[in-house]
């Protein structure tokens, strides 16, 4: 079993290098693969040196299965783990390797699964699975798909390792990873503004890290172990008070940038919204995570009387994120800029679990997690083919009538926003109804009518986030067909107009600092689609196709499994919430 | 009196002086052909890596050879001016690798610019038209080269005040020559001019310190000195001798005189202008083994010498470090040009590894090292790069390296490492482990404000590298037409060396925290 936890790791590492290995060069918009640049194709064989140009690469065998076949065996490996998880000792760190890694600096190469770990290492490799199978035929356009291939798998080693990882450095080094290639998913594959939001991301979390660095070095220096286990059994014997809340301070806070928590969002909107679908995916179904699963592996079990003597203000940004990410919806024109501001609001529901410091709070905090990766994931590659139909995400520009016009995405939208708006019997309901309980009745020492408002006011936030999903469903998907047609382009051919207006001014360069603008690449492909498949109708883009049908199909399946038997999950993650608050 | 002189202690040095010897008759008396400059640097090459070998087996021997000693008198126990110890080692093979990437670049550059080989470069802009020849003199290159790396490797083992400004004479000397050796480039004048005013200066405010550290202790050997500022506590000193201002005085004289070599702030400003103007090999010397050597000289004073009187000195080094890494790194963002944006970026660099001497804990020097090590693998890659794209571009700025990635998939793949090394992030797991290793000391030192103004630094500093490694990523068709300079061998072998050091220590980086600590 052991070599099924390395393997987790060790499968899309050795899938990236063999990638990095058999790729000399790319062409710079994909020509190989979409078709509708080929217009481009010519330009770009032109500034490529001949050397490189051999047909061994350009007409090589083309990665479309590559990654699937990859990340699938990731997949194998996590159900595998998952299928021989001893689930009457959830509690305890199973499959564990801990070999020295870096004597001198105390890293031990120490991994291990748990309740807590479990569910998040399969929600990776599901995900990660499903984003390659939806590229098979939908692919951002930037081109270069071998180093998006790459990009991901290298992405996926790091966000598996964060969950996986038992020592505090290895953590730290995975946590850190993802960092890199998300940048690079982001100012490469990503929208218009994509330079300012990859910078933003990386400077914004990249800065959390450090924080936390510190922050664990603080417990390293005070403890003398690295070894999360054996700090978890510890429940913080050995750090004075003082210590325990300045550890805290600094672990929290650089974990919050990632989670995010409000104040510290800013970077999230901009981030996700020009990500492509995949990049925005795996940011919201992953990437948050590793935030608020530090906070229920490291930070709470770890310190816990600094945990305690900062949950109140926890609870504060959590419910004021509530309440903003909410207000921020009412306000957004941009459907991906919606369900980015949605995630505040949902991360803050899974902050108030934490904060209230109870098994039940905890309990509600990892359900949320979960809850909130399957259905922002699905809501993000809805959100995604929306754009790539209609060319632009904005809500005043899609008009209405989707349920006529594209009935099957037009049901899946309607079905992902009232999951995340936590309709009981869907999985997003757990996670805020338990958080909500937690809160009425928080752990001993916590101020209980401070949280007692809390619950209030998250309980006017889950109203809230009803009204923003109805509103946008009732002008997106209701409605007459014909609205966007008459405002957005000309009747001949509306939707490649708009695509194009949307296209056409990229300049292809991921910094702001580029001046002179570079050949406009692959615009029209985002509304055409292969043409193998019948082309758009007058106005009328295809519905769901069967590959995004069968990327989609898994998170709605668990969404409706985890929403009327949550106990599928609650029954993994319970023991070892029991041991990490057990002896207080 | 008579001393015996242990030349196998002194071998590493003495290999150096040896070969520069050499290389100097071998120019003057072999027949000036088109090989002459290949042959010179093949030869160099072979005293940098005896040179190495000796250290290599002095490592593996790990015995502590000192040699220059003076018994003991009543002034004190015996003492030596010469000790090969572990620092030693770790320095020497430090700089010594780095001289091995040095050298490759040096070969690339002067078969570029020497007429009769086959793959030589149109004139220099600027060169006197009608005066052929080699712009740079090869002869007197290696061997000012090699001088330098004498001194270079002389300093870590330097244990009197006396040898130590010598030694680091012998590494600034040459470096004043080959800054300006490219001739008929005025920038490379400037550059040279530069750096010698504020050489000499450094030198003379060093002098003085050491000057008064002497006076108040009666010796030159920094184990002796440490000893009698021990014995005679800094509360006794006040009322009769000299005055506990004195040796602050003098700590903060030699610590400015060494701050200059490294190019710590406030005395950094020589760094943008002399990296710029001097070839690009010149300029990696500067950053890495020049670095080195003038760190090597702070921590050997600070721990040897003055290593009862942390409290004074601890301080301001911390100081110096966080301005250091601030200003370094600010300036380090608005720059366009690729050998002035390394050029602060490495000043910033200078403040981690000043970093962990400021908390002054037990193991601040190993910390110091280790980082200077890492920095030492990724920032002469980084260097050997540059050479390779300077060689296309005579410009060198930062958009000449938009679309690298298309045009030399390899290099740019490579540079993008480094400079994501020298961020400290994963993939880049040296520079990731070299900032823990820091942040560690710091931590466990606690001086945490230290810590919170380095991690900000660390942010600022992605910032810039992250900018420079986006371009190579982004398509460029203006570029697209490149010179017909086919590549060149040296350039690429040095790349190749420094991208599988900078890649074993991101696997393994115990292999510097062992020979540190």
């Amino acid at each position: 079993m052991i070599a099924v936890v390395i393997g987790l790791l060790a499968v899309p590492l050795a899938g990236a290098a063999l990638l990095l290995l058999f790729t000399r060069a790319e062409p710079a918009s994909g020509a190989a693969s979409e078709p509708a640049s080929e217009s481009a194709s010519g330009a770009v064989e032109a500034y490529v040196p001949p050397r490189l140009a051999g047909p061994g690469w350009i007409a090589g065998p083309s990665p479309h299965w590559y990654g699937v076949a990859v990340s699938g065996i990731t997949l194998a490996l996590a159900l595998v783990l998952a299928a021989s998880f001893d689930y009457g000792r959830a509690g305890v760190a199973q499959f564990e390797v801990d070999r020295p890694w870096i004597p001198g600096l105390d890293l031990r190469f120490h991994l291990g699964v748990d309740g807590i770990s479990l569910p998040l290492v399969v929600l990776t490799a599901l995900l990660t699975f499903l984003c390659f199978v939806h590229l098979v035929r939908h692919r951002p356009d930037g081109g270069r798909f071998r180093a998006l291939a790459f990009t991901l798998l290298v992405l996926e080693v790091g966000m598996i390792g964060t969950f996986l990882a038992l020592d505090l450095l290895l953590f730290f080094v995975s946590f850190e990873i993802v960092l890199i290639p998300m940048y690079f998913v982001i100012a490469v594959w990503g929208g218009k503004d994509r330079a300012a939001a990859a910078v933003k991301f990386i400077l914004y979390t990249l800065l959390g890290s450090a924080v936390l660095l510190l922050g664990l070095l603080v417990i390293w220096a005070h403890t003398g172990t690295l070894d999360m286990v054996a700090l978890a059994r510890a429940h913080g014997a050995g750090m004075p008070r003082t210590v325990q809340i300045v550890a805290f301070l600094a672990v929290a806070g650089g974990l919050a940038v990632k989670a995010p928590m409000w104040p510290l969002h800013t970077w999230l909107p901009a981030a996700h919204t020009e990500a492509p679908t995949v990049g925005s995916v795996l940011l919201a179904g992953v990437l948050l995570k590793m935030g608020t699963y530090g906070f229920a592996r490291i930070a709470i079990p770890v310190l816990p009387e600094g945990a305690a003597a900062v949950a109140p203000w926890l609870g504060a940004f959590a419910v004021v994120g509530i309440v903003y990410g909410s207000l921020a919806c009412l306000a957004q024109r941009d459907l991906k800029r919606m369900i980015a501001y949605s995630s505040v609001g949902h991360m803050g529901f899974v902050l108030l679990g934490l904060a209230t410091l109870t098994p039940v709070g905890m309990n509600a905090a990892l359900f949320g997690n979960i809850a909130h990766g399957l259905i922002t994931g699905l809501l993000f590659f809805v959100a995604g083919a929306v754009k790539e139909r209609y060319g632009t995400a904005e809500l005043s520009r899609l008009g209405g009538g989707m349920l006529t016009r594209l009935p099957y995405l037009g049901s899946l939208l309607t079905f992902a926003c009232v999951a995340s708006l936590g309709l009981p019997g869907l999985a997003g309901f757990w996670g805020e109804m338990l958080a909500l309980l937690g809160a009425f009745d928080p752990a001993p020492g916590l101020p209980r009518p401070l949280f007692l408002v809390f619950m209030a006011i998250g309980g006017a936030g889950t109203v809230l986030t009803a009204a923003y999903f109805l509103l946008m469903l009732s002008r997106v998907t209701h409605g007459r067909a014909d609205e966007p047609i008459g405002d957005a382009g000309l009747p001949e051919e509306p939707l490649a107009e708009t695509a194009e207006a949307a296209g056409a001014p990229r300049v292809r360069t991921p910094l702001a600092v580029a001046e002179e603008p570079v050949e406009p690449v692959a615009t029209v492909a985002t509304v055409a689609g292969p043409p193998d498949v019948p082309g758009p109708r007058l106005g009328w883009p295809r519905d769901v196709t069967p590959y995004e049908l069968a990327a989609w199909s898994p998170l709605i399946v668990l969404t409706v499994a985890l929403g009327l038997w949550p106990k599928l999950l609650l029954a993994v993650t319970d023991p070892a919430v029991q041991a990490f608050l057990g002896a207080r | 009196m008579i001393q015996t002189i242990d030349y196998a202690a002194l071998a590493p040095p003495l290999i150096l002086a040896v070969v520069a010897g050499v290389v100097l008759l071998l120019d003057a008396f072999l027949p000036r052909t088109a090989r002459t400059p290949a042959t010179l640097g093949l030869v160099t090459m072979a005293g940098v890596l005896g040179a190495l070998a000796v250290v290599a087996a002095q490592a593996v021997k790990g015995l502590t050879l000192s040699t220059f000693c003076v018994p003991a008198d009543p002034a004190g126990g015996p003492a030596c001016s010469f000790v090969v110890d572990r620092l030693t080692l770790v320095f020497g093979g430090v700089i010594l690798a780095a001289a091995v990437v040095v050298v490759l670049l040096s070969m690339a550059l002067l078969t570029e610019n020497d007429p009769g080989s086959p793959d030589s470069a149109p004139p220099v802009p600027g060169a006197v038209p009608g005066r052929a020849g080699r712009v740079i003199p090869a002869g007197e290159w290696y061997f000012l080269l090699l001088c330098a790396l004498t001194g270079a490797v002389t300093l870590p083992a330097s244990r009197d005040l006396i040898m130590l400004v010598v030694a680091l004479e012998l590494v600034s000397l040459p470096v004043f020559a080959l800054t300006a050796l490219k001739r008929y480039d005025a920038r490379g004048s400037e550059a040279a001019l530069k750096l010698f005013l504020v050489s000499v200066v450094s030198t003379a405010v060093m002098l003085f310190g050491v000057s008064l550290l002497y006076g108040m202790t009666g010796s030159v050997h920094l184990g002796r000195i440490a000893a009698r500022l021990a014995c005679v506590p800094l509360a006794a000193v006040i009322p009769g001798g000299a005055p506990v201002g004195v040796l602050v005085v003098a700590v903060v004289l030699v610590v400015a005189g060494f701050a200059f070599k490294v190019a710590a702030v406030p005395f950094h400003f020589w760094a943008g202008d002399v990296y710029q103007g001097a070839p690009v090999p010149v300029a990696a010397l500067l950053s890495v083994i020049s670095k080195a050597a003038g760190f090597a000289g702070l921590i050997v004073v600070l721990t040897v010498a003055l290593a009862g009187q942390a409290r004074i000195w601890a301080p301001i080094v911390a100081v110096l470090a966080a301005i250091t890494m601030t200003v370094g790194n600010l300036l380090a963002l608005r720059q366009r040009h690729a050998v002035r944006l390394l050029a602060w970026s490495s000043v910033a660099q200078s403040g981690y590894i000043l970093a962990p001497l400021g908390v002054a804990g037990p193991d601040a020097a190993a910390a110091s090292v280790t980082y200077l090590a890492i920095y030492a693998a990724m920032n002469i890659g980084a260097f050997a790069v540059v050479a390779r794209v300077s060689r296309a571009s005579e410009r060198n700025e930062l958009d000449d390296y938009r679309g690298l990635a298309f045009r030399r998939p390899a290099e740019a793949l490579a540079l993008a490492f480094f400079l994501i090394c020298l961020a400290g992030l994963p993939p880049g797991l040296a520079g990731l482990f070299a900032k823990i290793v820091v942040f560690r000391e710091i931590v466990q030192g606690g001086a945490g404000w230290l810590a919170v103004v380095m991690a900000v630094n660390t942010v600022l500093g992605l910032y810039y590298y992250i900018a420079w490694a986006g371009r190579l990523f982004v398509p460029a068709p203006g570029l697209a037409s490149e010179p017909g300079r086919t590549s060149s061998r040296p350039l690429a072998i040095a790349i190749a060396v420094a991208l599988l050091v900078s890649l074993a220590l991101s696997v393994a980086p115990q292999l510097v925290l062992s020979a540190t600590g």
